[in-house]
């Protein structure tokens, strides 16, 4: 995995957000992706996403698998702790860094070949538990990394380069996600920056797994006429159903839409998303509701995106393993060993 | 091993404290429970025994052994010489009679008659209609079952000289909150033993004498004193996927933990993840162990093979993790119940690439305890997974070891790990960079501060952590992983040397074979057979381990596999030659006796040596291989 490092260039009158640092802070080495490629545009909007909450960068920790987005936890967030591990189990690396350290922010980033293939199973997992964490797949339908074979969300009849059809079914994450009982699931579109941002905010804030499946065209491999994985089909296709909306703490919810049309969401530090609904009878914390328009809408040839499915107080890994406060890594020895009287007492009852 | 060596009778009086019996049941049927009274009561009278158990990968109905033995000098090994069988399953009569020594005795359950080809004529048969009686005494189906193989152990009682307050006290605390059942566990144990008193002839010459009350000793397992070690060693994530012979590490882990790190309120002081699969739980303890936390998994063999990849990302990217691999015998699934010490060659070099590992070879439930402590320590001093090799024998079994003992002074050692302060300190932090010339680079945990932030990954990197292809970048990296390696050599759990005057020849083992080899050069020894010994605990080899192999000509390098793969790691990484280390193997399942290293090592001492002690060569090798051994 090439990475460059950035010039360093200071430009003066930068935005700087409420801990005074700037989108710079925020950044990592240089991609070394193709131009164009969706994985790009979403660390863009993940380092947005992140100035925009003002979260200290190095209580951040990047995961990642193998593949191009895997490779991308380098270009956002030079300083934060990042873990480019081996292909397809980033999930549990997360989950025991999760269960070592709950305080910190984690990040995962994943790609369809990576979550869908062989780190399927990892996934599903990963969900089971309920990791707190922001999970995204950067999803091409295509192993970009290896040089453009089909992957588990190739649809069927979909091209390859070289013209030919894809015949294996797809996995759909999001509907995967939906019946799995992730508690926070979207999708979004690479080429869509005002949807994705604040999906990323809202991520980022839920409490347990935020699932976000981020359609990202792969512009060497999978971006040509047949290939329902391009920006040409995707931007035709893309139908969204629930906007999401961001209202930091205190806050005051801006009444510029339909009453009806909004739904306040307050997640478990205080903050509101408020989601805008294209439906009003869209309902996004009903997981039948959301699983049945998904249908409905792939049905019609459409890919719906937003925040389509949200849990609002659900139990983490940490609420159900009841671990103490203190994140357990930073417990002292003299709160975890016993001592020499009771394993004295111990062996009494081994004799 | 049938009883087909010559035999006869044996002075009385040295049968009192030093025989063995076996115990053939159905598994499932409660006879657990009696053969751990059984174990338990003899330990309590002071008498140094052990107990393995012999049994099926299945829950209920198939044929399961345990056996005892008894040994006032404390050889415990496993002995295939058995005076005594109870015959409790009668699906396997025909095995056990054959399995008694001559002039050994089967006791068995008359309610049926005995079928005529099981009689044999060197042997002694007790018998005690115990379904009958139970039928008698007992009123639900199940209960007669359970009660059945309770009574068998009274009826032993009588017969080897069971102290019978000493097992009605064991019951008072097994039952000590089911009074019902306690009466009824004891009417079955009295009822056994008052049969045997005035129906058979009591008591054997087979006989127990309490010894000094022993409460220097204890009976543990080894997966209980490894989950104790990982309580003291103040390791708080466990990772895992249910495994024989492995899933009792973290069943008891989970058990010490409830009593020793839950606050009242409820709130825990460590996470016990049940992973879907051991690869997984790899990666759980090598996420948890990169964020600072003491994290290990419990597997076997084919654990191991699950967690490769990951293994080898914590070698390279330079991960501390602790790997328990409980041994059973392979290839594959094997026989999941049956011990072996086959995982050796696998763990050495686990994953592909240019990889070694620090393993440990505890030889029994004493030292799994100690070497657990150590290896965490080790994990995080060197910041590489660490295994602790033990096997089902030892980790299964019930052992007799000393006490643990704890020294309140110990503090654990976490390593180079740079604090903010320490980063403060320094221009910039680079992550892999040898500063103090160890091969160890300092590291520091996530969320810490930026300064500290680097990106951990698998792929080719320099020292400062980023990315590499170059080749200098690249192999000073690697090359500095062996420097580490080498430094690590002198901090591992030393060998155990024992050199005797006029040893004419080395036996050299690891782990569980200790017990087995001991014996063995204790009854060579009385036969003026002198032998070092050498039991190695931990990989990479030190060099006291090299210099002593270098001073033998005749080297026998114990392993229990077929392959020899022990002797094989010598050759590997010693400068011994080969054909210096002849190879003495055992892999049919059971755990290694003193007759197995005998029947290898008497050949060729035989052979090689210019006995002026007629001793051992006029001796014919079944002498040596006696009834008790
Ligand atoms: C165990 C293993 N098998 C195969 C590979 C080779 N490999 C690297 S990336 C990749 C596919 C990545 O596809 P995806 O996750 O979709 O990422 P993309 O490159 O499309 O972003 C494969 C098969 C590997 N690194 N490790
Ligand atoms: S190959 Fe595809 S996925 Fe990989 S960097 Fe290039 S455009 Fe992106
Ligand atoms: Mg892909």
């Amino acid at each position: 995995m090439t990475s460059i490092t950035k010039p360093r260039i200071r430009i003066p009158k930068l935005d700087r957000n409420a801990l005074g640092l700037t989108r710079m802070d925020y950044e990592g080495s240089m991609s070394t992706l193709c131009a164009g490629c969706g994985h790009d545009s979403i660390t863009a909007a993940l380092t947005h996403a992140f100035f925009e909450l003002a979260l200290p960068p190095h209580r951040a920790v990047k995961l990642s698998g193998i593949g191009c987005s895997s490779k991308t936890t380098a270009y956002f967030l030079s300083q934060a702790h990042g873990f480019n591990g081996v292909h397809g189990r980033m999930p549990a690396v997360a989950s025991g860094a999760n269960a070592a350290h709950q305080e910190l922010t984690y990040i995962g980033i994943s790609g369809d070949g990576d979550s869908l293939s062989i780190g399927l199973g990892q996934l599903c997992h990963a969900i089971r538990r309920n990791v707190n964490m922001l999970y995204v797949l950067e999803n091409n339908g295509v192993y970009g990394l290896t040089k453009g074979q089909f992957s588990a969300s190739s649809d069927v009849g979909s091209k390859s380069k070289k013209g030919e059809p894809n015949q294996d079914g797809p996995i759909d994450p999001v509907a995967m996600a939906l019946t799995l009982g992730a508690t926070f699931v979207a999708r979004s579109f690479s080429g869509d920056k005002e949807q994705l941002v604040p999906i990323m905010m809202a991520g980022l804030r839920h409490r347990g797994f935020a699932f976000v499946d981020v359609l990202s065209p792969c512009v060497t491999f999978n971006d040509h006429e047949g290939s329902t994985k391009s920006y040409t089909f995707i931007r035709k296709s893309n139908s969204e159903v629930v906007g999401t909306g961001f209202v930091p703490i205190q806050e005051q919810i801006s009444t510029q839409y339909e009453p009806g049309s909004v739904r306040p969401v307050t997640v478990h530090d205080g903050t509101t998303l408020y989601l805008r609904k294209v439906d009003a009878s869209y309902d996004p914390t009903d997981r039948s509701m959301a699983y049945a328009y998904l249908k409905e809408h792939q049905d019609r040839g459409e890919i719906a995106t937003g925040l389509l499915y949200i849990q609002e107080d659900s139990a983490d890994l940490h609420a159900r393993e009841k671990t103490v406060a203190t994140p357990l890594r930073d417990l002292t020895f003299e709160s975890l060993c016993p001592g020499a009287a009771a394993l004295e007492d111990l062996m009494d009852e081994y004799i | 091993m049938t009883g087909t060596d010559e035999g006869g009778d044996l002075p009385t009086e040295s049968r009192v404290n030093d025989f063995a019996f076996r115990v053939a049941t159905v598994n499932g049927t409660g006879s657990a429970s009696a053969n751990g009274l059984i174990l338990k009561a003899i330990h309590r009278m002071g008498v140094p025994v052990s107990g393995k158990n012999v049994f099926p990968s299945n829950i209920q109905g198939l044929p399961t052994w345990y056996e005892l033995r008894v040994n006032r000098k404390g050889h415990l090994a496993r002995t295939p010489k058995f005076d005594l069988i109870v015959a409790m399953n009668p699906s396997t009569y025909a095995v056990d009679v054959a399995e008694v020594q001559p002039g050994g005795w089967i006791l068995y359950d008359d309610s049926w008659p005995l079928s005529k080809t099981l009689i044999r004529s060197d042997v002694t048969y007790l018998s005690v209609p115990f379904a009958r009686l139970c039928v008698d005494k007992f009123a639900g189906s199940r209960e007669r079952v359970l009660m059945k193989n309770i009574a068998y152990a009274g009826a032993l009682g009588a017969l080897i000289g069971l102290d019978m307050d000493i097992v009605r006290g064991l019951l008072e605390e097994t039952f000590s909150r089911k009074k019902a059942l306690l009466e009824s566990n004891y009417v079955a144990v009295k009822m056994g033993y008052d049969y045997a008193r005035t129906h058979l002839d009591c008591p054997l010459p087979i006989q127990l004498d309490k010894m000094e009350p022993d409460s220097r000793h204890i009976l543990m397992d080894g997966n209980t004193s490894i989950a104790l070690g990982c309580i003291y060693a103040g390791a708080t994530v466990g990772a895992w996927y249910p495994i024989t012979p492995a899933t009792s590490v973290m069943d008891n882990f989970t058990m010490l933990c409830k009593r020793f790190r839950t606050d009242p309120d409820g709130s825990k002081r460590f996470a016990i993840l049940q992973a879907e699969d051991e690869l997984a739980a790899a990666g759980i303890v090598v996420g948890a162990g990169w964020m600072g936390a003491r994290a290990f998994t419990s597997t076997a063999g084919p654990g191991i093979d699950l967690m490769c990849e990951f293994i080898g990302l914590a070698y390279y990217a330079e991960v501390p993790c602790v790997f328990f691999d409980i041994q059973r015998t392979g290839p594959s699934t094997g026989m999941p119940t049956r011990t072996q010490q086959a995982d050796l060659l696998s763990v050495a070099y686990a994953s592909h690439g240019d990889t070694k590992h620090i393993a440990l070879f505890p030889a029994d439930p004493e030292e799994c305890f100690r070497l657990t402590v150590e290896a965490f320590d080790l994990a995080e001093r060197f910041q590489t997974p660490v295994f602790v090799v033990s096997d089902l024998d030892i980790g299964m079994n019930d052992w007799r070891i000393p006490r643990m003992t704890w020294d309140d002074d110990y503090f654990w050692d976490r390593g180079k790990v740079l604090d903010e302060a320490e980063l403060a300190e320094l221009d910039s932090f680079s992550r892999y960079l040898d500063v103090d010339g160890d091969g160890i680079a300092a590291r520091t945990l996530p969320g810490v501060s930026a300064k500290g932030a680097y990106f951990l990954r698998g792929s080719g990197h320099d020292k400062h952590g980023e990315y590499a292809e170059s080749e200098d970048g690249y192999q000073e990296v690697v090359d500095r992983l062996v420097r580490k390696l080498e430094t690590a050599k002198s901090a591992l759990p030393d060998p155990v040397i024992e050199r005797r005057e006029g040893a004419s020849a080395l036996l050299v083992c690891l782990g569980s074979s200790d017990g087995a080899c001991r014996e063995a050069i204790d009854l060579l020894g009385s036969r003026g057979l002198v032998l070092d010994l050498l039991r190695v605990r931990a990989f990479p080899f030190s060099r006291d381990v090299e210099e002593l192999l270098a001073e033998h000509e005749i080297i026998f390098v114990v392993d229990q596999n077929r392959d020899g793969q022990f002797r094989s790691l010598l050759v590997n990484e010693t400068g011994i030659e080969k054909s210096k280390l002849r190879s003495v193997r055992h892999y049919s399942g059971t755990p290694l006796s003193a007759v197995h290293v005998i029947k290898e090592v008497l050949p060729v001492l035989d052979s090689h040596l210019d006995h002026t002690a007629e001793a051992s060569l006029s001796a014919h090798p079944a002498d040596l291989l006696g009834s008790r051994v």
